[in-house]
């Protein structure tokens, strides 16, 4: 037990945990932007997958791991865009429309994987991002190296934090995001375009989850795997759950997954003798032990799962 | 300048619930096109292959039926559980529970008659789905958690549930690999026809069709699950004990999920191995809807995946098109069977501005 | 300020569908600068529809619209805004869980950049607070505050925006008789700044109460329009429902018998959490029919929910019949024999996407006469639908058809059948002809007559004085969660209940 609490292990256990904790914060971030617009986005799981795919392939071809990230959130916003056609534009149930969008964008990125690499032997690689020591911070005992010892994507999720807060509480656009999502007629009679709001929403937050699976296969991995994304898209709609909507709290959440992601993964490199699976799944049944606990004073958008179309009136 | 706004409509006749599924497949089949030409496939060719790979020879045509059976069960589960609003998104986790526990006994039941052995896998994977699924119900019901997420956590921790097994109690002796011993005789289900895979199990799949159809149609519980289904609220206040019903709900939903976990197992792989669904949980919800939720549309619409799933293979051998083709055109087929969905209900009007 | 003369609206041969409903057939409506213009119907004659039109939030099939001499297309609420016509619907367009300075300036943006200037926004707010005297914290959350604020901050949402054309859809169905005449006052010191008002409304007292000019509209076309100074009540109420005489309801005498429904201490919680019925003590006899009056938000919801079985309360007991009531099942009230009309019927009441057979066994589905071993007996089902679709002469298509392709009235119709097919002991009605057309009032009125008479006791909680007066025997007003008075029906004016809907104790 001695070596559990040897400062390596702490640090390292910090570091793995900002690191696992980056896709979902992305992934939540993402999905509490269309959430807050009255769009529940199911399609993220999928979005991610994508964006896993797209990021690694693009990488591949070009050498350039930016190109990657790039084409990730190109590729996550234009899913997105698809979502808003179906669920918003067309108004069909956000339920099936996003399952539908997680299940074809699923096959997608499987189907482009296979026919540009077909299927070898040895997966493919990549030169993945490099983990930045920034200067100072760094160097504080203890807990510097972990936290200040990160891939830029990581940083980046960190500073979009508070600027997903400052957006939706301290903008003009975001009062009227709050109001779309809360009452898209109200939004409607003061002249906000209602379609349109949620339309950007879900391609701004189609490309954070782009981005955050594009971090698994270029910076957590260098490979892509069929499973790489594991159900991440699921925990961070949960993480939307429990953290009642606000990109602070959801983050918190995020943390939360990240660092029992983090453990499992620091207890499996030490070779303790219980199963890898048992703690593969703590985290999903944390994360369902955590939505008993938060949805009795859910603050959930009042327009969350509805469709708006101004003219239906019966008589 | 020209908008376009969508507007109810009147009510369209009974025919058009049928129209309207096939000409979704047709549609589905012409946007399949896209992805093929990407992959550098001669187009008719593809298309021929697709077909004969799935019903061109005795033996393809029974592979389709074979590969049909988990996915209608799937797909009524699915179908089932969305008549009363439960979103059971886990019918994977669930076929995963039928699967795990078919295999604990069918490697164990070696000192009870042979006979019996098989009626208790079949029962006890349909339980070990239905208690799987009461659990995101229990959970929605009692505490108000939301069943789309829950269910679909739940089907991770299955699979590291499974994980856990296939490492420890269940792995085969002696084996380094994540599987368990192979059950014995009298766990597997008959095969049907010489020469093919066709089994018991797909009987049982369609018999399922009618049980579904008879409990919606002639019970009194399958009104309640109707009437939850379309407002909780009001099937509440008349009186129903809403609770019940949507527990009993994910019972029988999460029970025929778990019947196709048995029908793998104990017809197709005779072991457990981790990848023992490529996904038919997740299938089953494209099935269900492209079936307008009906178990007779689930009957047509698993045949078609099934189709398509059996096809691309033989597809993908002559034309080079990655199986994959099958995954993406479930996704294409969902989406546009919602987008006919929709135009039952609500037509589009241009109007000038 | 515009010509007088000249019309600042002009909406002319306006006509509008809606499937195969037409709301607006034909009609041309003015408005004139500085004057109350009142647009008088009953529910269903066209007047939300029209003024939506004006309002660009529909957009009519044929006709023109000008505003201010000028012809308009307008193809969203925005365009109309910009116009200076601003409408407050029934229903607040308010975002209850936002401040009242964020559901002012939504889409009004003042200031430069991305940022909301929200100093400046105040400033300018507190502003127009002291000219119209309407007093609002500004940093209260809207949900806290009570139904008449709300209504300020519509309005104050409206002048915010510099609108000069204010319509107001039935701005006085959910107010205190007190919050009324404030009402008017602002709207009457609104007209002298210059503003032109529409105020829709069914209510002729208050219509001649407030307007200049009315403008009476039955069946989706206008019928009269008349100076308010030259009409009364009688010729207005004839116009609007195309005969003479408005509702004659006879109330055989009766004597009240035996408590049937005896509320004890009830205390309940409404969805905030907060106290919402205050140790209610209430009985309703025999023969008997108990009004309920009070303006909405003082308990009525929580009380009908609770005796309805969908709430549970926190203490308290009620009796029916002398036994007592099981709370918090809906299946338990059932079988002790109560009647539930519920205010919301499409939400609560109805299965609206099922059939209409569907929804009157809804309650009698699971006892054995329609079924055995769980198999539902088609046929008794039928017979028992058809005979209450002819008794209860329920329009519809067939026991088959969908409920929702119903109108409103025989929705009710519908509800009544299956909530009084058991010959219940007593009835509890929430607001039951709310938003109903005359023909399908009456029809609900004799039926509770009728339920009078047969020996139920009837517990009707209405936000409709007329209808208070018309049907009850005794009254008693609810206020903040208790009673606040109660009166014989002969006896009770309309004073002494209004002063009891306000809280004042005399």
């Amino acid at each position: 037990m001695g070596e559990m609490l040897d400062i390596a292990f702490i640090s390292g256990l910090i570091g793995a945990t900002m690191r696992m904790a980056t896709p979902i914060i992305f992934a939540t971030l993402g999905e509490i932007l269309a959430e807050r617009s009255g769009v529940l986005n199911l399609g993220i799981e999928g979005i991610m997958l994508m964006g896993a795919m797209t990021g690694f392939l693009i990488t591949f071809t070009s050498g350039s791991i930016w190109f990657g990230v790039l084409a990730a959130a190109f590729v996550g916003s234009l899913l997105g865009l698809l979502m808003a056609l179906l669920a918003v534009n067309l108004g069909l149930s956000q339920h099936v429309s996003g399952l539908g969008i997680t299940l074809f964008a699923t096959g997608l990125a499987m189907f482009i994987y296979r026919l540009h690499f077909g299927s070898p032997t040895v997966p493919p690689i990549i030169q993945p991002f490099k983990q930045i020591a920034l200067p100072v911070l760094s160097k504080i005992p203890l807990i510097g190296p972990g936290l200040f010892t990160q891939y830029s994507l990581t940083y980046i999720a960190w500073m979009l934090i508070p600027v997903m807060s400052i957006l939706l509480y301290k903008t003009k656009i975001g009062l009227k995001i709050r109001t779309v999502g809360e009452n898209p007629v109200v939004a409607d009679t003061v002249g906000v375009n209602v379609t349109l709001t949620r339309t950007l929403c879900l391609v701004a937050g189609g490309a954070l989850m782009g981005v955050g699976g594009s971090f698994l296969t270029l910076a957590h991995q260098n490979m892509f795997l069929i499973d790489v994304i594991g159900g991440r898209g699921w925990v961070a709609i949960a993480m939307v759950i429990f953290g009642n909507w606000d990109p602070l709290k959801g983050t918190f959440g995020a943390l939360i997954f990240g660092f029992l992601d983090g453990l499992q993964l620091r207890l499996q490199g030490m070779g303790i003798a219980i199963s890898f699976h048992v703690f593969l799944m703590i985290p999903y049944l944390l994360t369902i032990v955590a939505l008993i606990g938060v949805s009795r004073k859910a603050a959930v958008p009042a327009s969350l799962l509805k469709p708006y179309r101004r003219e239906e009136k019966g008589g | 300048m020209i908008g376009f706004r969508i507007v109810k409509r009147e009510p369209l006749p009974g025919w058009a619930k049928v129209v309207i599924p096939i000409a979704a497949i047709i549609v589905t089949l012409i946007l399949s096109a896209i992805p093929i030409l990407i992959a550098g496939g001669h187009l008719w060719k593809s298309y021929y292959y697709l077909f004969y790979g799935a019903l061109g020879t005795r033996f393809n045509l029974l592979e389709t039926f074979v590969k049909a059976s988990p996915l209608l069960l799937t797909g009524l589960a699915v179908a089932f559980a969305f008549r009363a609003k439960f979103w059971n998104i886990g019918a994977e986790g669930q076929l995963l529970a039928g699967a795990l526990t078919a295999t604990a006994l069918g490697v164990s039941l070696g000192g009870v008659p042979q006979p019996l052995v098989l009626p208790i896998v079949i029962i006890a994977g349909f339980v070990a789905g239905g208690i799987w699924a009461s659990i995101p119900a229990l959970l929605k019901t009692k505490l108000k958690v939301d069943d789309v997420v829950s269910t679909l956590l739940l089907n991770y921790v299955m699979i590291h549930i499974m994980g856990a097994l296939l490492f420890g109690p269940l792995q085969q002796p002696g084996s380094s690999w994540p599987r368990s011993s192979a059950i014995i005789k009298a766990a597997s289900y008959p095969i049907l026809l010489v020469r093919s895979r066709f089994h018991m199990g797909i009987l049982l799949s369609f018999l399922a069709v009618f049980v579904i159809w008879f409990i919606n149609k002639k019970t009194t519980f399958g009104y309640q699950s109707k009437a939850v289904g379309v407002n909780v609220r009001a099937a509440h206040f008349g009186g129903i004990n809403t609770t019940a019903v949507i527990l009993w709900t994910a019972l029988i939903s999460g029970g025929l999920a778990g019947l196709a976990g048995v029908g793998e197992l104990c017809a197709i792989q005779y072991r457990l191995i981790m990848d023992i669904s490529p996904g038919y949980g997740y299938s089953g919800i494209v099935i269900a809807m492209l079936g307008n939720l009906h178990p007779v549309g689930v009957l047509f619409s698993s045949l078609f995946f099934s189709v398509i799933i059996v096809g691309a293979q033989t597809m993908s051998r002559m034309t080079g098109v990655p199986t994959y083709i099958a995954e993406v055109i479930q996704g294409m087929a969902l989406m546009v069977m919602l987008i006919f969905l929709l135009f039952t209900e609500y037509r589009i009007r241009v109007v000038r501005k | 300020m515009a010509n007088p003369k000249q019309p600042v609206v002009r909406m002319s041969s306006i006509t509008k569908h809606f499937l195969d409903v037409t709301a607006n057939k034909n009609i041309t409506f003015n408005l004139y600068p500085g004057e109350i213009c009142a647009l008088l119907g009953e529910n269903g004659a066209g007047k939300t529809t029209l003024m939506n039109i004006l309002f660009g939030y529909y957009t009519c099939d044929e006709g023109e619209i000008f505003i201010k001499e000028e012809k308009v297309n307008l193809s969203a609420p925005k365009d109309a805004i910009s116009r200076g016509v601003g409408m407050i619907h029934q229903h607040f367009a308010l975002v209850p869980s936002q401040t009242v300075l964020e559901n002012i300036i939504i889409g009004a943006d003042s200031g430069k950049g991305i940022f909301l200037d929200l100093k400046s926004a105040r400033q300018e707010l507190l502003q127009l607070q002291e000219r119209f005297g309407l007093q609002i914290d500004p940093d209260a959350r809207v949900w806290t505050l009570s139904v008449g604020e709300q209504q300020k901050v519509e309005i104050l949402k409206a002048l915010y925006r510099e609108v000069d054309i204010l319509i107001m859809d039935e701005p006085t169905a959910v107010l205190a008789p007190a919050e009324i005449s404030d009402l008017f006052s602002t709207l009457r010191s609104l007209v002298k700044e210059g503003q032109s008002v529409v105020f829709i409304s069914h209510k002729l007292n208050e219509v001649m109460d407030i307007s200049d000019r009315i403008v009476v509209l039955r069946a989706g076309q206008v019928v009269a329009e008349k100076k308010t100074a030259d009409t009364n009540t009688r010729e207005l109420a004839s116009f609007m429902v195309g005969r003479d005489l408005l509702e004659i309801i006879e109330k055989k005498t009766l004597n009240a018998g035996q408590p049937v429904l005896e509320i004890e201490k009830l205390d309940a919680l409404n969805d905030k959490k907060l106290l919402a019925l205050k140790s209610l003590n209430l009985v309703v006899r025999q023969n008997e029919i108990l009004g309920l009056a009070g303006i909405s938000g003082n308990g009525q919801k929580e009380l009908s929910e609770v005796l309805f079985g969908i709430r549970e309360p926190i203490g308290g007991l009620i009796k029916i019949d002398g036994g007592r009531l099981k709370f918090g099942n809906p299946a338990a009230i059932i079988k002790s024999k109560i009647g539930r009309i519920p205010e919301d019927r499409i939400d609560t009441g109805l299965l609206m996407d099922l059939t209409v057979e569907e929804n009157l066994i809804l309650e009698n589905h699971s006892s054995s006469e329609f079924h055995r071993y769980g198999l539902m007996k088609s046929r008794k089902i039928h017979q028992f639908s058809e005979d209450l679709i002819s008794a209860y002469d329920i329009m519809t298509a067939g026991r088959d058809a969908v409920t929702k392709s119903l109108s409103g009235g025989n929705l009710q119709k519908v509800m009544l059948a299956r909530e009084l097919a058991g010959r219940p002991k007593a009835i509890v009605a929430s607001q039951p002809t709310r938003g109903l057309d005359v023909g399908a009032m009456e029809y609900i009125h004799q039926r509770i007559l009728q339920e009078r008479e047969r020996g139920a006791g009837i517990l009707l909680i209405s936000e409709d004085l007329d209808e208070i007066f018309a049907l009850s025997d005794r009254i008693a007003v609810l206020f903040e969660g208790a009673i606040m008075g109660e009166a014989h029906g002969e006896e009770a004016s309309r004073e002494q209940i209004g002063l009891w809907m306000s809280g004042v104790k005399k």
